[in-house]
């Protein structure tokens, strides 16, 4: 079952402790120390990988530099059977025959080792997506934790503060009202600022008609055209 | 960031984005920070921390004021809304409906006063929308 599904039915059960009934009857306590066991596994098993690695590395440069001999002492052989000695180039290929034991040894061991690579590599991988795992699930269950008890905590004081728990649309209202009284103090504020200045004069003037004699308005020019053809 | 801290830095703050934020602590198994902003009184945000992020919760309205009849098409509207609605989402915890946000842990002060701004006035801005379906 997923973790969500079983948060879900945790929750729709009213359960308080969520951790308990989902990852542990202990609750994610031993949940994240079991995530700490695994890092440190994994830990240990990325050291692991980069010794075997490393002796991985070394025992292809012996294969290599093995092959190299062989392929010098071939070429000695070739030189000492060109000068007819004959016994000193039965000696080099005992030698050699010594280095190919040695060669198919030292293969054995490097694909011994390239075998242990990819196993490491692959567990590594695994412990590594098992973890991630283990920690987006820690997560959600204990968000959900946090989130209810929380909300246990809001509800707790809401009922010691004695603070009466009003409808949202009321508190919408009073919101409202709240905010249009700030808006109407602010205009009250403007106006009276405007009625003490020149500008309250002027419009006052304006408005009776007094001292208008700049008007430049369309009309006005209209008005004097039509005056003067007249 | 935690709780206290948090409080402390946005005590210091006198206003944020014009916008006067009181904060106040709730007591209690997880540490819950009580945000109101400027008018908004009626809509508190809380704020908890966590290991992984910062919980930004608005309490919109219990199940009891929802207009029985028509809990469904507002469901769907929420579901609906919860795209639209600028950094915040609607949920429900036990019989309340909630919109809320989730911050990174490593957030700013002042992603968080923007958060909380943004959450409340979006509060405001759903139980008007939702009005309707209200009893």
């Amino acid at each position: 079952m997923s973790v969500l599904r079983k948060i879900m039915t945790a929750v729709r059960g009213g359960a308080r402790e969520v951790g308990e009934l989902i990852v542990d009857a202990n609750g994610t306590r031993i949940f994240e120390q079991e995530i700490q066991d695994a890092e440190t596994h994994l830990r240990k098993a990325k050291q692991d990988l980069t010794d075997v690695m490393a002796k991985q590395m070394q025992a292809g440069r012996k294969v290599e530099s093995l092959k190299k001999d062989i392929g010098e002492h071939e070429g000695f052989t070739v030189q000492a059977l060109e000068k007819g000695n004959e016994e000193l180039a039965l000696e080099i290929a005992e030698k050699i025959a010594q280095l190919e034991a040695d060669l198919v040894e030292q293969e054995e061991v490097h694909k011994s080792f390239s075998g242990h690579v990819v196993r490491l590599k692959d567990l590594v991988k695994k412990t590594e997506r098992q973890l991630k795992e283990y920690q987006r699930q820690l997560s959600m269950v204990k968000t959900t934790e946090s989130v209810q008890k929380a909300s246990a905590a809001i509800t707790d004081n809401f009922a010691s503060s004695n603070s009466k728990i009003i409808s949202a649309k009321d508190s919408l209202e009073r919101i409202k009202e709240r905010q249009q009284n700030t808006f109407d103090r602010l205009a009250a504020a403007e106006q009276l600022e405007g009625e003490n200045s020149d500008k309250g004069l002027d419009e006052k003037m304006k408005a009776a008609g007094i001292g208008g004699g700049d008007d430049k308005s369309a009309n006005a020019v209209l008005d004097r055209i039509k005056a003067k053809q007249a | 960031m935690n709780i206290e801290d948090l409080a402390m830095r946005i005590s210091d703050l006198s206003s944020f984005d014009g916008y006067q934020l009181d904060c106040q602590p709730i007591p209690g198994e997880v540490e819950v920070l009580q945000i109101t902003v400027g008018d908004f009184d009626e809509l508190p945000t809380y704020v908890s921390v966590s290991d992984t992020q910062i919980l930004c919760i608005t309490y919109l309205f219990t199940e009891d004021e929802v207009n029985a009849e028509r809990r469904t098409e507002m469901l769907e509207e929420m579901l609906e809304l919860n795209i639209p609605i600028p950094l915040s989402s609607f949920s429900k915890i036990g019989d309340r409906y909630v919109i809320f946000g989730a911050l990174s842990n490593n957030s700013g002060i002042e992603d968080i006063c923007h958060e909380i701004i943004t959450l409340t006035e979006n509060a405001a801005e759903s139980i008007s929308a939702l009005e309707d379906f209200l009893s």
